[in-house]
């Protein structure tokens, strides 16, 4: 029954996704430890680092490809869960310091000797255990998800009206973090971190490793998308997305429908957002800020939603992209993703990735045709030789 | 008394006195309404009669201000949500043909197949080879075998419509409620699921709301006017376009 769930998964095009990024994620990191740092070869940390960051928004592009482009949940808030997963990590980072911080204070963070604050918040309990942290890093984004879905989609929260709830939770909760006593830094938020698991975060050897957990998470995360999708219930979730009143009166429970595939894709995102963190080494309420979760949108529309592989490739080169006009064309980079989102737009609306796989399939028909009208020239000809005979 | 409760008790589907008004429009006037197992019944009546707005309320869209609605006698449809309504056996069929364009023929009546429905027994779902049977059969029965792989998108209008009520024995209910099911189709086409209905009909109740007043005496059934939220006139087709209310109020226009 499981193994037939994941062998459905392991579709021709997944299979290569998969193979790319996991050979992406051994390759990079071993060009990186094993070439002196004068070969041509050599990839220097920072970009491996950056590249890194890629691998972790488009894992975040693929968690909202499964709510948005299957079952027409557009959410606006996705990097809320992001934000969760990634001060999980934070958390646990922050704990790792000890009494190295620059008040030397064994217990309490910095932020927290500095705020007068006499011992540690409940809630910061437990994080010092990375096995605590890293269920943390799925449990709260996962709650969040589940507590918002059930509440929203129960009430039939719908379209437009459910994307501005979306946008309003990441808002909230950026008010939120932003205040120094919710106990999470306030404007600073985590940084300064030391190790992760006994190594140091600067390391180019944990950076190696981070990069290549990166690549398996995208991989792992890839395949029970695929998964999902490709089975039953991914078929109902396409339903819902196309015509929700008749999965109902199919007798489905839509509202489950929703809510499950929801926290799946807040669990989705709350790893990314974890491998976030120790690859750029700060996470702040910044990260809630409603236009970041905008842009997951972007990257979701511009690789092709509804296409799984499509997001990855368009967080990528979106991010790219940034990168590069940030630092050469530092002034032109908003209009050229203004720019990009309306040629998308107008010119791909199905997106890269979509716009190829309708391009082929169109092909495919026409050869289709072309064969059969041949086949009948062949018929007729065949018939015509036997009247003459 | 005695023999309202003795209809009540053989009834499929038992309606009393219900009201229901939206803005203080009157979309339903104290309707009564009785189905009896294996019944096919035709409602007719003009627009605005409250012909959709009964079947919301059969199917848990709608919830009425009054009345009673029952099902099997003993299960209070009112209380009930579209999901579980589905579930105890009443398929719906939309005015406008509703099936997922995006899926396959085979697909959309895999979808509408009675098992369960839900969220780990889909995941983990396989089509078994009695499954596959059944999907076949009903292919026959609403005559698309050869367009199985056709994305439902790509198909006519009459054969959205068919794929529609196929999904629905797909769901094999006890009680079928079908909203214009010939509205734009071609005369051939109109006949064709005059005979698909009434073979549906031999082993389920159904009711079909329809203008069409030729296929309705094609299908030779009883007859329900409805009209401003109640019932006009019931009987055999001639003797309810006979009556004088149902030609004012309706055939007259």
């Amino acid at each position: 029954m499981i193994s037939g769930f994941v062998f459905r998964a392991l579709e021709g095009r997944i299979v290569a996704a998969v193979g790319i990024l996991l050979a992406i994620g051994i390759l990079v990191p071993a060009l990186n430890l094993l070439t002196p740092a004068d070969s041509a070869l050599h990839i220097p940390t920072y970009v491996m680092s950056l590249f890194g960051k890629y691998l972790c928004y488009a894992l975040l592009a693929l968690a909202l490809d499964l709510v948005w482009g299957y079952c027409g949940i557009l959410s606006l808030g996705h990097g809320a869960f992001f934000a969760l997963g990634g001060y999980a990590m934070g958390m646990y980072l922050m704990r790792q310091i000890g009494s190295r911080g620059v008040y030397g204070n064994p217990v309490l963070p910095d932020f927290m000797v500095f705020l007068n604050w006499k011992e540690l918040p409940w809630f910061w309990h437990g994080f010092d255990w990375f096995v605590f942290a890293m269920l943390m890093v799925l449990v709260v984004p996962g709650l969040l998800a589940f507590v918002f879905g059930w509440f929203a989609f129960r009430s039939r929260v719908n379209g437009v009206y459910l994307s501005i709830i979306t946008q309003a939770m990441t808002y909230a909760l950026l008010l939120a973090f932003f205040r120094n006593d919710m106990g999470f830094g306030g404007n600073n938020g985590l940084t300064d971190f030391k190790d992760i698991l006994g190594f140091s975060v600067q390391a180019d050897g944990t950076r190696a490793v981070l990069f290549f957990m990166s690549a398996l998470m995208l991989s792992l995360c890839l395949i029970l998308a695929s998964a999902i999708v490709r089975s039953k219930f991914g078929k109902v979730l396409v339903g819902v997305r196309d015509a929700e009143s008749r999965v109902r009166f199919l007798g489905f429970r839509v509202e489950n429908i929703k809510l499950f595939t929801f926290v799946v894709s807040a669990m989705m995102a709350g790893i990314a957002g974890a491998l976030f963190v120790p690859q750029v080494g700060i996470i702040n309420p910044g990260e809630f800020a409603p236009a970041n979760s905008i842009e997951v949108v972007v990257w979701t529309a511009v690789g092709g939603r509804g296409t799984l592989i499509g997001p990855i490739i368009g967080a990528i080169l979106v991010n790219g992209g940034k990168s590069f006009f940030t630092g050469a064309f530092p002034e032109i980079w908003l209009f050229a993703l203004g720019g990009l989102f309306i040629a998308v737009t107008l010119f791909l609306p199905k997106g890269i990735v979509g716009t190829v796989q309708h391009g082929l399939k169109a092909r495919q028909a026409l050869k289709a045709a072309a064969d059969a009208e041949k086949g009948r020239g062949d018929a007729a000809a065949v018939t015509q030789a036997q009247a003459a005979e | 008394m005695n023999m309202i409760s003795e209809a009540r008790q053989k009834s499929l589907l038992y309606l009393e006195n219900v009201s229901v008004s939206f803005d203080g429009f009157k979309a339903l006037n104290s309707l009564s309404f009785v189905v009896e197992p294996g019944e096919l019944r035709a409602i007719i009546g003009p627009n605005g009669a409250g012909k959709t707005t009964m079947m919301d309320i059969i199917t848990g869209k709608t919830r009425p201000d009054a009345g009673t609605v029952l099902f099997e006698d003993t299960i209070d449809l009112t209380r009930q949500d579209e999901a579980d309504i589905a579930q105890l056996g009443i398929g719906r069929k939309f005015q406008k043909p509703t099936v997922f364009e995006s899926h396959t023929v085979w697909d959309n009546l895999e979808l509408a197949l009675n098992r369960s429905r839900g969220v780990f027994a889909t995941l983990f779902y396989t089509l078994s080879a009695e499954d596959k049977a059944r999907i076949e059969e009903i292919l026959e029965t609403i005559r698309l075998t050869h367009r199985r792989q056709e994305y439902a998108a790509n198909l006519s209008h009459g054969q959205k419509q068919w794929l529609e009520i196929g999904m629905l024995l797909a769901q094999e209910p006890k009680l079928l409620l079908v909203d214009e099911p010939v509205a734009g189709m071609t005369d051939a086409e109109t006949a064709e699921t005059a005979v698909l209905l009434k073979e549906i009909a031999k082993t389920r109740s159904v009711v079909v709301v329809e203008h069409d007043m030729g296929f309705i005496r094609e299908l030779g059934v009883k007859v329900t006017c409805l009209a401003e939220g109640s019932v006009l006139a019931e009987g055999s087709i001639d003797f309810v376009s006979n009556d004088p209310k149902v030609i004012e109020n309706y055939l007259g226009r």
